[in-house]
């Protein structure tokens, strides 16, 4: 962090300037508070506010028609009997806990297939990442495609196997690990650029130096590099929870492949929320909602703050 | 591992995990009756995309994201470097807990403040314009986090001399700084252009008018309105696809390393 008084200006500054000194400084404040200012007034206005928003209005209920009425907890207590919206985090905890420590094995893996030198292995980065470019929209209708029941180019590649008429969107019990195999594939090049980042951070010394002491290849990992992974691994667990939970792919991918069917066993929290609010008007229930789940996720940042020691986070 | 069998596996690993877009490309150049095929095309044809481009409004779709990702990308840059240039420069009371307020917003996505935000925009009269589908898109921490970084890391003595040449600060921002950020405003440049051409909830939310569809909002609604008509639901998602390949083939370097720095910071 730099220093509040900058040496430079301190040494320069004569003696007998002590009256131009604070209108410099003055002139400097003011500069300052200027350049802040437009970033600060949006960030205000589009994301403070509307947190903000979110508490008070998850006290009121929306008639659907612009008008609202003071309802207390009421929305806190209606969630209690709302079995859709249990079915929905149960549907969200499970995407949780298959697509953030599959999605992190499998980009670790890749990034550490890929932190050597091997000839191409930068269109072998490159071809990784590539799904990620694209957008969840077009990766959805895409792979909708791809599992269209007994037509699609993965049914048809399964049918040797005797797996053809499997109907992977139709199936509730299926259709939930597609969306968890399908994000994966889309931020697994992210998620290995992340943390083949943090493998090139780390001293090539070391390992040669536990080779020479006669590691082996897992001791290696396991003593050497995944205790000095520790800070970027924090990262990726902590942006793929929180994305697995209010993400975009939580929302974009479902509303795309799935519209939360086959029998609500796609239907996220988020997606959820979002037809309480424009598809029935409950405005007041989806912000009790919202509520809800920003709790939920500061516990469950917090529990894996605890979990990895941190990292070093600003 | 040695090295022969490591690039084995990349190779391997790398084609099975393109296969499916070079799938959906090979699919929108086949006769319609060919569709579901696991072969090659008997003929080539590009009846699909004509289709689209000529029967469909892909082009206004285009248009609308093309305008809004622009906009929001450059008046992005600009707020976000002078915000991160007085964060990372200049001195005022203040300071720090302006840094950490926003900085705090990082961890808010656009899901969790959806409901209230479009109460926010609807009450501003903004919603169904192109203001309602950029100003909320322009206000992100990511962007002056980074570059205040990066600022912090532009030796003093630039801006010394040009305070000696009686330069104001905001000449100093625009005529010293700013030239040094060309690089890391390229990365971003990228980065923000993807995000918003991809972007499908927000425009979702804020824009009930045909005309103002954004693209992802537009394949999304064919894909409702064409049904089974995969060849042209397919045409059109390749269609909106190719500005971000484009972008990606320019700025991939850029891309790549904004990305590392994200992860490191």
């Amino acid at each position: 962090m730099a220093t509040l008084v900058d040496p430079g200006t301190a040494v320069r500054k004569p003696p007998d300037a002590g009256g131009r000194a604070l209108s410099r400084r003055r002139r400097e404040a003011l500069a300052g508070y200027a350049f802040v200012a437009p970033d600060l007034i949006g960030l205000i206005v589009f994301v403070g506010l509307p947190m903000v928003l979110a508490l008070g209005l998850s006290l009121f209920s929306a008639d659907g028609f612009g008008g609202y009425t003071f309802a207390g907890l009421d929305n806190f207590k209606q969630m209690a009997d709302d079995t859709q919206l249990w079915e929905s985090i149960k549907v969200t905890l499970t995407y949780m806990v298959t697509f953030v420590p599959l999605g992190f094995v499998i980009s670790l893996g890749l990034a550490l297939l890929v932190r050597d030198h091997f000839p191409g292995v930068g269109l072998v980065r490159t071809l990784f990442f590539l799904p990620h470019v694209i957008s969840l929209v077009v990766v959805g209708i895409a792979w909708q495609f791809l599992l269209v029941d007994k037509q699609g180019a993965v049914p048809a590649l399964l049918r040797p196997f005797g797996l053809g008429d499997v109907s992977f969107l139709g199936n509730p019990a299926l259709a939930l690990g597609s969306l968890v195999a399908i994000s994966i594939w889309f931020l697994m090049g992210y998620q290995m650029l992340i943390l083949l980042g943090g493998l090139k951070d780390i001293p090539k010394e070391y390992e040669e130096a536990a080779r020479v002491d006669g590691a082996s290849a897992w001791q290696r990992f396991r003593h050497v590099i995944w205790p000095l992974l520790r800070p970027t691994s924090f990262f990726v667990l902590v942006n793929s929870t929180v994305g697995a939970v209010t993400g975009l792919q939580a929302f974009d991918l479902v509303y795309v492949l799935t519209k939360g069917g086959p029998a609500g066993s796609t239907s996220t929290v988020v997606f959820y929320i979002y037809q309480q609010a424009f598809t029935f008007n409950n405005y007041g229930y989806a912000a009790a909602l919202t509520t809800v789940v920003v709790g939920f996720l500061v516990v469950a940042t917090g529990l894996m703050f605890g979990a990895t020691k941190g990292g070093r986070f600003e | 591992m040695t090295t022969k069998l490591r690039a084995l596996t990349g190779y391997v690993l790398a084609t099975i995990t393109v296969a499916p877009l070079i799938w959906l490309l090979v699919a929108v150049l086949k006769p319609a009756d060919e569709l579901f095929q696991v072969a090659l095309p008997s003929r080539i044809t590009l009846d699909n995309l004509l289709y689209v481009l000529t029967q469909v409004p892909i082009g206004r779709y285009m248009l609308n994201s093309a305008i809004v990702s622009v906009a929001v990308t450059a008046i992005a840059l600009v707020l976000h470097s002078m915000a991160a240039y007085a964060l990372a420069r200049l001195r005022f009371p203040g300071r720090q807990v302006i840094f950490s307020v926003i900085v705090s917003t990082l961890l808010v996505s656009l899901p969790v403040i959806l409901v209230p935000l479009f109460l926010v925009v609807k009450e501003l009269g903004l919603l169904d314009t192109y203001a309602g589908l950029i100003l909320p898109a322009i206000f992100h921490a990511f962007g002056i986090f980074l570059l205040r970084q990066y600022y912090l890391s532009i030796p003093r003595e630039l801006e010394e001399a040009a305070d000696l040449d009686g330069c104001g600060y905001f000449r100093r921002w625009w005529q010293v700084v700013l030239p040094l950020s060309r690089p890391i405003l390229a990365s971003l440049a990228v980065l923000f252009f993807l995000a918003n051409w991809n972007a499908f909830l927000w425009p979702l939310t804020a824009t009930r008018d045909p005309e103002l569809r954004m693209v992802q909002v537009g394949i999304a609604t064919l894909q409702g309105q064409y049904g089974s008509a995969w060849n042209y639901i397919l045409a059109a998602t390749v269609v909106a696809a190719v500005p971000t390949l484009i972008a990606f083939v320019i700025g991939q370097r850029r891309l790549v390393e904004a990305i590392k720095t994200s992860g490191l910071k």
